[in-house]
């Protein structure tokens, strides 16, 4: 890269770092995306599974307690927002936050860590046409599915909690009351009302994760440039280092207000207006 | 893709950020997992320490109860003795009391009786000398004859 101009070895190493692995299947398929995200989903279901069935009822080990602190968090979480039974909710925001601190986590690995593994053992040839994004949340996919999935567990919960024709009613009577012909009239109203207000809910999950991600990324990139020249190495290193420690707390706070945002949505979806 | 210095960068950033992380992020995070882990140990040797106290109680409560059982019985047992001894006492009292107070009396009786046998004796004695004074008025000096007169009272 330093063999080139800077703006367009930046622009061409930016551009190469945000393009997917695609698989032409349908209309496309990101196979760097779904192979990440999976196998990071496994590997939390692989720990937490081993950590409770290895569990006593005595003194934990270490790795049992530091799980046990994860899911004391999540549930005292879900209990302060969410008064109701716990045994489902629990669960889900349990495996949207772990998933996601996982994801998310995929951030701090450095940027050309894949594509170094790939040039050596696969020659720099392969490397060159081989794109690899390693992390799933930068990735509008994900986060869409994610809060698609959220989107349809709210719908889940709103009927169980005021059943098919009571879920309707309030599609229709809120949030302008009325009483009378005027109830008719307000009826498209809040019908349009309760559609963006339903709808705004998976889309700003999915943007919130993904803008922060993608975000992040592209900042990682920036600062990638800084360390072409032997003049910005050092800051560089300073930077990306600084980058990263802020990213933690980006890491952990997206997550988790992907899950809070989840359990406050149920809560008000079990909820009336 | 070409791999040059920017990978060597970020290696070494990658480096600053694991040292970063076991400074200062993994210690705060395993203190609160020992920190755990002590209170659920701590909690579970009081449950314990708890368990044993308890037993320790019951066995010394069951002890006390045992030793008061004995002591009471003890009691009782030293209480009947006594009263057996007391009854034993007054009876054997009671008989030495009749027995004296019979020798008391027979002791009485024997003493009256010799006196009146001896007021008798004399009156007797006296009588016979009147009579034989009267008899033999003239003949018999009465303190000459009184040697047989005597022999012949103490026959009576």
């Amino acid at each position: 890269m330093s063999t080139e101009a800077a703006t367009g070895g930046l622009n061409e190493y930016i551009t190469h770092h945000l393009t997917h692995n695609l698989v032409k299947l349908g209309t496309g398929f990101h196979l760097d995306t779904w192979l990440v995200s999976l196998v990071l989903g496994l590997l939390f279901l692989l720990w937490f599974g081993l950590k409770a069935r290895k569990a006593t009822a005595g003194v934990p080990s270490k790795g049992q307690a530091f799980v046990e602190i994860i899911v004391e968090f999540v549930d005292g979480q879900v209990k302060d927002t969410f008064h109701g039974d716990r045994r489902s909710v629990t669960p889900l925001a349990l495996t949207i936050f772990m998933w996601i601190v996982f994801m998310n986590t995929m951030d701090l690995i450095p940027l050309d860590l894949p594509g170094w593994l790939v040039q050596t053992t696969a020659g720099a040839e392969t490397a060159h046409h081989t794109y690899f994004r390693l992390v799933p949340t930068a990735d509008l996919n994900t986060t869409l599915a994610l809060s698609v999935s959220v989107f349809f567990i709210l719908i889940g919960h709103a009927l169980a909690a005021k059943g098919g024709f009571g879920f309707g009613k309030e599609l229709l009577t809120a949030p302008f009351h009325a009483h009378g012909f005027l109830a008719f009239v307000l009826a498209p109203v809040n019908l349009f009302m309760n559609i963006i207000e339903w709808l705004v809910k998976p889309v700003s999950l999915a943007m919130r994760l993904f803008g922060n991600m993608y975000g992040g990324e592209l900042v990682f990139m920036l600062i990638a440039g800084l360390l072409a020249g032997w003049v910005t190495f050092v800051p560089g290193i300073i930077a990306n280092t600084a980058w990263a420690i802020f990213h933690i707390l980006i890491i952990l706070l997206q997550a988790f207000i992907f899950m809070i945002l989840t359990v406050v949505y149920i809560a008000g979806a079990r909820e009336g207006h | 893709m070409n791999i040059n210095l920017t990978f060597f960068g970020q290696m070494i950033s990658f480096g600053i950020l694991v040292w970063f992380t076991m400074k200062f992020i993994w210690p705060p995070l395993n203190a609160a997992i020992e920190s755990r882990q002590k209170t659920i140990a701590d909690g579970l040797a009081a449950a314990e320490r708890a368990r044993q106290e308890l037993k320790d109680a019951d066995s010394r409560v069951a002890d006390e109860i045992r030793k008061a059982r004995e002591e009471a019985t003890h009691i009782v047992d030293r209480a009947n003795q006594q009263y057996n001894q007391i009854v034993d006492k007054a009876k054997a009292d009671a008989i030495a009391e009749g027995a004296r107070q019979k020798a008391v009396a027979q002791a009485e009786i024997d003493s009256l009786s010799h006196q009146a046998r001896e007021v008798l004796r004399q009156q007797v004695a006296a009588l016979a000398v009147s009579g034989a004074e009267k008899i033999l008025k003239r003949e018999i000096d009465a303190s000459r004859h009184r040697d047989l007169l005597d022999a012949l009272a103490k026959e009576i």
